[in-house]
């Protein structure tokens, strides 16, 4: 295609030319790049898996709460079910905190709040967990223990409000984490639910206020309505972000093996926090434990998001 | 909202006029703001709040100070609604109820992130001096004073440098597949980058550990890469597809072959979006910890080779000192925090700097 003379009629062809297929050839490499990185990690982190799994057996590995390095049983049960209460509690604290900033900043506010707003909701998102995680040790969960103490003396109808004994630590618990990570991922939810809100029809959106619609009667009968597929798929992202957090959990809860279902006291477990606190220590055969654990987690987070993105699209195909 | 604030005006001014000829001008009704009686409705149930909230305090007798706020906000809430619902309908006053729950949702979140930042500021400023970013560790005993983050900077840099390196171009190739030359593999590779940013950071990290055992500073970029490729991937693709179609169809039909188009058109035209992208990208990688941890490992002294011998970096060195009880090393953390903090902050102003400029010069908003 480089000379072109005008005499001869260029004709169109599908086949692309030289520069085009090295162009295509150098893509589909970058491209395939993150596909071998996937199949790379699914090889080796079930190879490395494979010593602790045989030594528990595999039944016992999702069953069972024990985790001992020198009599080689690893059971995850504990630390998954800890792993979910956390993301649980985060979910609560995230979910009508964010879906609240995505309304407020689409609908409520003047303009320049909202955008101030954004500025806030992104800058939570690029803010390393380090610094929440170091922020919640030192100033976030002290303010939390009195929100603990009310908790557990009026809702102690609710079982997992109820403490253990009188005196416990309020600190250092399942819920101070989860309200923490709770926080960290307000801005996955925002952003995902004010896209899929922007794209309510404004035509049906001024219909119903020109009906003399208030504006959260309209929010309520189109724009939630129309997002609602967006709104979950974006919940369950963050709740796969909040799975797989693992520094601000490590910093501040205190490791249990059990499942704490008092998630009030101090004590409670995340997969991804365990391995950051224990790998750097550990034996041969508990850091294949560790590996076999953190490959369970994976296998649940990519289960989660996948469903979450199957969600998303679904939604902005509508 | 534009249409919503701006238009009904000047419609209803041009469609009225041969209708409301004759008629008293009416006042202009405001749009955004508030009128006098809500003014007044919003005050009443105040002080209402407020007090009863006071009265409950000296019957009970209560100190607690946060208790009380919270129960005068809720009694204004309540107030507030009685009022509205008296003066109008039940639906305009569940609707003042909701904008007053908003507001404050939006004010608790710019709290709290001005409470941390400023909580970082005030514990990191103890130790943060000429001293601290130039010296390392490696002679600085744990109950000295003196010592400091160089060795920790200069990781994190090198670590950071490399990882970009490696994933802005593949990124952008990558997303150039997906979005330009929208290829028979497309599907796949999107399914395979969306699982990619699921993973957890700290099993990046457990990843590189596996595949490549060894304490170095490339490893923990090579982490950091596998955590930022499916970010920036998905950002580029998200530009690309602001690039106007007739831009490549100017230039396929002035004969351009495609690698052409993509290289001297496309990409120049996002040149803007695509760096702002890397940006957040490089604040990211900057402030992750797990991949790290069993990659980079960290260390107390200068360690200029990437390629060999652990090495560490800033959020590995916070990690390291913040879970030691000791105060000075604490203090150490907390200054390192604080420059750690000071990178996002710049990273993220920058990129937000070059998107606004590039909006102003599209002509949006």
């Amino acid at each position: 295609m480089s000379a072109i003379s005008p005499q001869v009629p260029i004709r169109p062809s599908d086949r692309p030319s030289r520069g085009d297929r090295i162009f295509r050839g150098f893509t589909v490499g970058a491209a395939m790049l993150a596909l071998v990185t996937v199949l790379v990690a699914i090889v080796f982190l079930a190879n490395e898996a494979r010593p602790a799994l045989s030594s528990t057996g595999l039944k016992n590995f999702f069953t069972t709460t024990i985790w001992n390095g020198f009599i080689g049983q690893f059971g995850i049960l504990g630390v998954m079910v800890g792993t979910m209460i956390i993301a649980t509690i985060a979910m609560i604290v995230a979910v009508p905190a964010a879906l609240s900033m995505a309304l407020f900043i689409n609908e409520y506010a003047p303009r320049k709040v909202g955008r101030l707003l954004t500025s806030v909701v992104d800058l939570l998102a690029a803010l390393p967990s380090l610094i929440f995680g170091m922020w919640g040790r030192d100033a976030f969960q002290q303010k939390l223990v009195p929100v603990a103490r009310w908790l557990s003396d009026h809702l102690y109808a609710i079982p997992f409000f109820r403490l253990s004994a009188t005196d416990v630590v309020l600190v250092r618990s399942s819920f101070v984490v989860g309200v923490i990570v709770g926080i960290m991922v307000i801005p996955i939810i925002t952003s995902i639910a004010r896209d899929v809100m922007a794209q309510a029809p404004r035509d049906v959106c001024e219909a119903a206020l020109g009906l003399g619609g208030t504006r959260w009667g309209m929010i309520r009968t189109v724009i939630l309505p129309f997002g609602r597929s967006g709104i979950v798929g974006g919940i369950l992202l963050a709740f796969g972000r909040a799975l797989g957090e693992t520094i601000a959990v490590a910093l501040i809860i205190q490791l249990t093996f059990d499942i704490n279902w008092h998630v009030l006291e101090a004590g409670g477990s995340s997969v991804a926090g365990l391995i950051a606190v224990r790998f750097g220590e550990a034996t041969p055969l508990e850091r294949s434990g560790l590996i076999a654990a953190g490959f369970a987690l994976l296998v649940l987070t990519f289960c989660v998001n996948l469903i979450a993105r199957r969600i998303v699209k679904r939604g902005q195909v509508k | 909202m534009t249409l919503l604030d701006d238009a009904p005006l000047a419609d209803g001014a041009g469609a009225a006029g041969g209708a409301a000829k004759g008629m008293p001008e009416q006042p202009k009704r405001k749009v955004r703001g508030l009128t006098r009686p809500e003014w007044a409705e919003y005050a009443i149930a105040l002080v209402a709040g407020i007090s009863l909230a006071l009265l409950l305090r000296t019957l009970l007798d209560w100190d607690d100070v946060m208790g009380s706020a919270i129960i005068a906000g809720i009694a204004f809430i309540g107030v507030h609604y009685l009022i509205v619902r008296e003066r109008t309908s039940p639906d305009v006053a569940l609707d003042k109820v909701v904008t007053t729950m908003m507001w404050t949702v939006g004010a608790v979140i710019v709290a709290m992130l001005l409470w941390m930042l400023s909580y970082v500021a005030v514990r990191g400023l103890k130790l943060l001096n000429w001293t601290f970013l130039t010296t390392d560790l490696s002679t600085t005993g744990s109950l000295e004073e003196g010592g400091g983050a160089l060795h920790a900077i200069i990781g994190t840099a090198e670590q950071v440098a490399i990882a970009t390196m490696v994933v802005v171009p593949v990124a952008v190739l990558t997303a150039v597949y997906l979005h330009e030359l929208k290829g028979r593999l497309a599907g796949l590779i999107r399914f395979v980058v969306d699982s990619l940013s699921g993973v957890p950071s700290i099993v990046a990290g457990l990843l590189i550990f596996t595949v490549w055992p060894g304490y170095a500073g490339i490893k923990a970029s090579a982490a950091l890469a596998i955590l930022t490729l499916p970010i920036v991937t998905r950002a580029s693709e998200e530009i690309l597809r602001t690039v106007p179609d007739s831009l490549r169809e100017a230039s396929l039909a002035l004969g351009a072959p495609q690698w052409k188009v993509v290289l001297r058109v496309v990409l120049p035209t996002a040149r803007t979006g695509l760096a702002t992208a890397t940006i957040l990208g490089v604040a990211r990688m900057a402030g992750e910890t797990a991949p790290a941890l069993y990659t980079a490992f960290g260390s107390a002294s200068v360690n200029l080779n990437p390629l060999n011998g652990s090495q560490s970096s800033l959020p590995l060195f916070v990690w390291d000192l913040i879970r030691v009880p000791d105060q000075r090393q604490n203090d150490r953390a907390w200054a390192g925090a604080l420059v750690l903090v000071i990178i996002v902050l710049v990273l993220f102003a920058t990129a937000r700097w070059l998107s606004a400029r590039a909006d102003k010069k599209l002509g949006r908003r």
